[in-house]
């Protein structure tokens, strides 16, 4: 049952007052507020059986380890995969991107590629740019056309024998825009090249089913999906990460040390080296646990509602430029820019009648840049927000234009 | 002549007067607007400050051993700051730069928005003007 009301309870931080002003929280993509089950979750780890994790033979430690496997399962259901064995638990979306890159790298040579898309993060460039740098590898970009969606036609020249992975963002953090990942995903297994789907904005909106996509890796936060910050999955299949060395060492990974050598544990603890973020696993649990109460289908039809909403009403202010896919492509993140008027004096004005909304260039600077701009101002919605909000979020945005007139 | 501690009084007073912030806001607005616009040819990668999420250009000219400034900004609210940074520090001696205490940020009843000086560009404005008042300095 999908209860507003209920729903807005539930997330206390939805109260509190800007400048003495009720807060209107449009920057969801940024990262999202917690409900009080994730945060009484936090509470109870810290106060009922906070122990170190596959370490300790004492009771606290064992029921620790049992809620910090459970939150694994709970996540590979939520996905569907075949086997809790294919869920690393890292910090976040960064590091599970960063872990792939390291420890592919052992499979890449010089002048190997590999191919992102022109909407990546920059989390999903950088750490490709640090083995373009340190091993010869190139990049190759998937262009967007004047849609702001991705060009497959152009997709499809760009494979070589030399390309070894696809590494794609599934919902483009600065557009909204949902990518044919399905399509994506299928074309590169034609050329037997995996897949990276870089989920971060796209756990928290729609339903994901690693096994009807058949991606081979996917990644994301926790704290985009209600849950803490610091924690975050790296799916991969289990077949590909076999096949991949350790990317960090250390505690908790090994199977057997000598002075010498190191036997490495099985998966997933291989990739998960030192003190795990146990509290984090749980609360990210009951983060999913949340969403699939109310059922992450109704989430994303009316986050779909809200979007549609401020679109209609944002194109009707003159001298508004928006950056947006066709109506069936997008959700989430609303990006646009006024004409003469600076996106960050946009974002200052709001912010101080309790609109928090983003300005720049979302980490996504190649992007943004792409389209001639040096940043846009993005709304970016989550299913706690309402209509009058919205409608609230549009009087003042009027307003502030006014004044830099 | 004033000294930066008396302009920036001065400058404490006069938002003093406004009693709440959207007012205040307007009032950096109105500045910004007034700011006399760099020439496109000053507007040089050279003199842009970075790290801040408008650009901002600051000129420095040295003269009779004091410092010029002139600046401009594509956002209006970091013009107006840039405005009341050129009020306290343009015409002055690279010690009277150097040596000087900016307090006047805390004081207008802004800081707490302005706060994140980074994406505004104040704090970076501040620091590139002591630097070109330290080289100057060690220059002569
Ligand atoms: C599309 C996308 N990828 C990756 C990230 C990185 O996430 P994190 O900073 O949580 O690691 C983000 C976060 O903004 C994102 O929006």
């Amino acid at each position: 049952m999908f209860d507003l009301n209920k729903i807005r309870n539930d997330f206390p931080i939805l109260k509190e007052k800007i400048y003495g002003k009720n807060l209107v929280y449009l920057d969801n993509a940024a990262t999202t507020h917690k409900p009080q089950v994730v945060i009484d979750a936090i509470v109870e780890a810290y106060t009922k059986f906070n122990s170190n994790i596959h370490r300790g033979n004492h009771f606290l430690s064992e029921i620790c380890t049992q809620k910090y496997e459970q939150a694994r399962q709970i996540v590979q259901k939520y996905i569907n995969a075949v086997s809790s064995k294919e869920i690393i638990f890292t910090k976040g979306a960064t590091e599970s991107i960063n872990l792939v890159a390291n420890s592919f790298a052992s499979f890449l040579n010089k002048d190997d590629e590999v191919i992102v898309s022109a909407m990546e993060h920059h989390a999903n460039l950088v750490p490709w740019h640090i083995l373009s740098n340190n091993k010869g590898i190139k990049l190759k970009i998937i262009p967007m056309n004047s849609n702001f969606e991705l060009d497959l036609t152009q997709f499809e020249n760009l494979f070589t024998a030399k390309t070894k992975l696809v590494s794609v963002v599934h919902i483009s953090n600065t557009l909204g825009t949902i990518n044919p990942i399905e399509k994506i995903i299928k074309t590169a297994h034609s050329k037997a090249v995996p897949v990276l789907i870089d989920a971060a904005q796209s756990i928290q909106h729609k339903k994901i089913d690693v096994q009807k996509l058949n991606c081979d890796f996917l990644a994301f936060s926790g704290h985009k999906i209600y849950a803490e910050t610091g924690i975050g999955v790296l799916y991969g299949k289990q077949s590909m990460l076999e096949k991949m060395s350790p990317y960090q060492g250390g505690g908790d990974m090994i199977k057997d040390v000598s002075y010498n050598s190191t036997e490495y544990a099985d998966l997933p603890f291989k990739f998960e080296a030192g003190t795990s973020n146990y509290v984090g696993a749980y609360s990210l649990g009951k983060a999913i646990e949340y969403v699939e109460n109310i059922g992450i289908e109704n989430i994303e039809l009316y986050e779909k509602e809200l979007f549609e909403y401020a679109f209609d009403k944002l194109s009707k202010i003159e001298g508004i430029d928006i950056y947006a896919a066709s109506k069936e492509n997008r959700i989430s993140s609303l990006s646009f820019n006024v004409k003469g008027v600076h996106h960050l004096d946009i974002g200052t004005m709001l912010d101080k009648f309790g609109i928090a909304i983003r300005t720049g260039t979302h980490c996504t600077q190649p992007l943004v840049n792409s389209f001639g701009q040096t940043g846009t101002v993005r709304a970016s919605f989550a299913f706690y927000n309402t209509f009058e909000e919205i409608d609230f979020f549009i009087e003042s945005l009027k307003k502030v234009i006014e004044m830099f007139k | 002549m004033n000294t930066i501690e008396e302009i920036q009084n001065q400058i404490i007073e006069e938002f003093s007067m406004f009693d709440d912030w959207m007012n205040k806001y307007e009032y950096l607005i109105d500045l910004g607007k007034n700011l006399e616009p760099l020439k496109d040819g000053l507007k040089k990668d050279d003199f842009l400050i970075k790290g801040c999420q408008s650009r901002v250009w600051l000129v420095p000219k040295f003269e009779n051993g004091r410092l010029f400034l002139s600046a401009d900004s594509d956002a209006i609210i970091t013009k107006g700051l840039a405005s009341l940074i050129i009020r306290i520090f343009d015409d002055k001696t690279p010690e009277e730069i150097m040596n000087a205490d900016v307090f006047f940020v805390e004081q207008i009843g802004l800081s707490q928005n302005l706060s994140p000086t980074r994406a505004n560009g104040l704090a970076s404005m501040i620091q590139s003007i002591k630097h070109y008042a330290e080289a100057f300095k060690t220059k002569n």
